[in-house]
């Protein structure tokens, strides 16, 4: 058995995965069986000391671009799958040359788009589909990537306090730039638009698809949002010299969108004279992440954003309880995670904390408390809340560390708990208009 | 259909000063294959991207046709990238995975119908359209992702590296496909690849790039029988031209102990620019080992069946030696560690001037 391992492998026992075979024919007992999207190259899983890794084979310059790629992508702060190593120069046994195989660390809790819904993909989950891909595709935009291959299949999901983080997969056709053109952009956009909704009519054929969505008119959505969102974080702003608010008005609209100023570029009036002296101020934005920071600054919890948010939320409601002023953030934020995050997650039973990611679980319990508070006309307190939800809601669903076992077929069929989480009449948590 | 104009069509990436793309000069002819090659960095891709809208272009412009496209959005081009996207959806029949496009686009049924039968018929795919993807063969899956790109009738195809991500097999077996695929469309087709034979097996012409200047624009025969620069001809063919610097005399170059005959028109070009060296060129196929020519020692010999290559040294007068490549009949290779005599065959010697590159007479 030969082969060249590039990447500084954090788990040796890689190496001794049957490389000399071709991955098609790479054993049930070797690999694990996770939902997958439409790929044209062979992609199969393996676990090893609790992580799963997902193994793709293709030619070698292409998977060693591919690593290099994602890499970057990862040090640049994107949402993608973390690259492991890249296997070269495979040999079978019988002396035949293989493909090379890249090597991705998969994420926890995420999962592809088909795996998200029951039945069939209803038109709430879809919109929160489309909204995610297309955040991801302006922040690959934002550091200069044009993927070349966006599409549903290409991303995976994780749950994200009720909409959901998409992570790009693939970045096998992608490009960095220093920064990206008009053209490319809207190219990149054309092509999400069209994959997705060749993928929603692939869910179509295959009765899939809620029969009030119209595959053409939903993929379109994708461009609509796309735009609004790289319109409003990247826009000109003008204003007048007496009009400061409006400038302190965007930043916050800003950060309150997930993102930061980098930097400010001002242009000054082309006619000294005019008195109404006007600014144009471009706020550059590097990096999404606002409220995420914030919350492992005050508590050490990395979450995602939505996630965040939510949980920001109840740490300002729980330092205004116990009578804190806003100076006493880091005391309170200390308070909460004592008094709040860490109680209810401990009333949960260790066999069931595998199921969902925990802070999404915290989530799903402050969902459950405001469900039962209306219903009973009154709070319900956090304790019993969090208690009913383990009993009714928790136990019934699937694990989502990382199916293992289980077709994607089946999956669907077990996870018809969803909408007990995003019923029909919830308002959507939209990170566009927040 | 359409003719493709480049005229001192110019890319900078921001924050460089060397142009990615150096006023690009090229005309496509309507339905011919033409195919930009060159190392990595060379400016290929570039010039595809130009092409289709993907990179702005700094200076000079483009033309589809009559219609100058050089600031027109990348969708508005009437273009098609092939093989874009060849993940075949699963529960959608071949026809419907050919057509979705059209479809998103608004195209009509009957309209859409048509087109899927007409590139199914091209592509061989016709008795297929009915079946899923699952039921098909690697080839004829790819074929499917052409017939994507065939269905919108585009004025070009353009082609990035298509054929990267096939194994050695199926990569032979798709590039006949595409080749013989486009003489029967005639669309005009803008291919990029760095791999030299791809570019000669399937181009009308062949752009050569290095450094993103073009360096020859030809069909593969002339770019191999009369390079116009030492790059070119280095680059077209494999194994690669022997290019070795050497004096010349009224009677030719000076290689090893003997002399290679040059041509007048190389000896009076050389004159003119008054150098008294050349960098001679001869390929390793148009050689002969015999009793006569100038003296290589032999280092190394691969034998092929039908072909032989041997790898030698030839040493001036001075000592300095120079290492050549030549390819000889498999059934008389000499040994290695031998001293054989060389002649170059057919008067096919190249010479360029050493200082710029450019080639030296006819």
């Amino acid at each position: 058995m030969a082969f060249e391992v590039t990447a500084a492998l954090t788990d040796t026992d890689l190496l001794f995965l049957p490389w000399a075979t071709p991955l098609a024919d790479w054993s049930e007992e070797t690999t694990v069986a996770l939902p997958k999207g439409i790929s044209r190259h062979i992609v199969k899983f393996v676990r090893l000391h609790g992580i799963v890794y997902a193994i793709k084979e293709t030619q070698q310059p292409i998977a060693e671009r591919e690593y290099d790629l994602l890499q970057k992508l990862v040090r640049r702060g994107v949402p993608c799958v973390e690259p492991v190593g890249v296997i070269t120069g495979r040999v079978s046994d019988s002396g035949e040359e293989l493909p090379a195989a890249l090597m991705t660390r998969h994420l926890e809790f995420s999962l592809p788009y088909r795996a998200l819904f029951s039945s069939t993909l209803r038109p709430d989950t879809a919109e929160r589909l489309l909204d995610a891909l297309a955040v991801l595709l302006v922040r690959l935009h934002l550091v200069g990537f044009s993927w070349g291959d966006c599409s549903l299949s290409n991303t995976l999901f994780r749950r994200d306090a009720g909409s959901f983080a998409a992570y790009l997969v693939d970045a096998e056709t992608g490009d960095f730039q220093p920064r990206l053109s008009d053209g490319q952009r809207e190219y990149d956009v054309e092509l999400a638009v069209t994959n997705a909704t060749g993928e929603l009519m692939d869910l179509q054929s295959a009765d899939l698809l809620h029969e009030s969505l119209d595959a053409i008119e939903t993929g379109k959505k994708i461009r609509a949002r796309y735009n609004w969102l790289w319109n409003e974080i990247t826009s000109p702003l003008i204003m007048a010299s007496n009009e400061r608010y409006k400038l302190d008005e965007r930043i916050r609209k800003l950060n309150n969108m997930g993102y930061d100023v980098a930097e400010m570029l001002t242009t000054t009036p082309l006619h000294p004279s005019d008195n109404d002296i006007r600014i144009v101020m471009t706020p550059k934005v590097v990096d999404a992440g606002h409220h995420a920071r914030r919350l492992i600054r005050l508590t050490g919890l990395d979450v995602e954003e939505n996630q965040a948010r939510r949980l920001l939320n109840d740490l300002d409601q729980f330092r205004l309880e116990i009578g804190l002023s806003t100076s006493d953030e880091e005391l309170a934020a200390h308070k909460w995670v004592t008094e709040c995050f860490e109680p209810i997650l401990a009333m949960v039973p260790r066999s069931l904390r595998g199921k969902i990611e925990p802070a999404e679980m915290y989530h799903e319990v402050l969902q459950h408390r405001w469900f039962m508070s209306e219903k009973a006309g009154h709070d319900v307190g956090r304790l019993p809340a969090t208690e009913n939800y383990v009993r009714t809601v928790l136990v019934v669903k699937p694990d989502e560390r990382a199916i293992i076992g289980t077709a994607t077929d089946e999956v669907l069929e077990n996870t018809q708990e969803m909408r007990l989480v995003f019923p029909e009449d919830l308002p959507d948590i939209d990170v566009r208009s927040n | 259909m359409a003719t493709v104009v480049f005229s001192q069509a110019t890319r900078t990436y921001p924050g460089s000063t060397v142009p990615a793309v150096n006023a690009l000069d090229l005309e496509i002819a309507d339905g011919e294959f033409l195919v930009l090659v060159g190392p990595s960095g060379c400016g290929k891709s570039t010039s595809l991207r130009m092409l289709a809208g993907l990179e702005e272009v700094n200076s000079g412009s483009i033309f589809i046709g009559d219609r100058e496209v050089t600031d027109v959005a990348p969708k508005d081009r009437d273009i098609a990238m092939v093989f874009q996207n060849y993940a075949l959806y699963p529960h959608m029949s071949v026809a419907e995975n050919m057509g979705f496009a059209l479809k998103i686009a608004g195209v009509s049924k009957d309209e859409i119908n048509k087109r899927v039968v007409e590139a199914a018929k091209i592509l061989d795919l016709e008795p297929y359209l009915d079946r899923k993807p699952k039921n098909l063969s690697g080839g004829q899956r790819q074929r499917v992702a052409m017939g994507r790109a065939i269905v919108r009738n585009p004025q070009v195809f353009l082609m990035d590296e298509p054929l990267s991500n096939l194994d050695a097999k199926l990569r032979v077996q798709t590039r006949t496909q595409i080749a013989s695929l486009q003489q029967r469309l005639g669309v005009t087709t803008v291919y990029v690849t760095h791999d030299q034979t791809e570019a000669m097996t399937m181009g009308d012409r062949v752009a050569v790039m290095k450094d993103g200047f073009l360096q020859q624009c030809d069909t593969p025969q002339a770019l191999y029988d009369r390079p116009v620069n030492a790059f070119v001809a280095g680059f077209i063919g494999s194994p690669a031209m022997n290019l070795i610097d050497v004096r010349i005399d009224s009677e030719g170059a000076v290689l090893g102990d003997a002399h290679v005959p040059l041509g007048q028109d190389v000896l009076g070009a050389a004159r003119s620019a008054g150098l008294d060296t050349i960098t001679l060129g001869f390929r390793p196929e148009d050689t002969v080992v015999g009793t006569e020519g100038f003296a290589m020692h032999v280092n190394i010999v691969e034998s092929l069946g039908a072909d032989g290559y041997i790898y030698g040294d030839i040493t001036n007068a001075n000592g300095e030696v120079n290492q050549v490549t030549i390819r000889t009949d498999g059934r008389n290779i000499p040994r290695k560690g031998e001293n054989v005599r060389l002649q170059v065959t057919g008067g096919h010697t190249h010479a360029f001037n050493p200082a710029t590159g450019l080639r030296l007479g006819n």
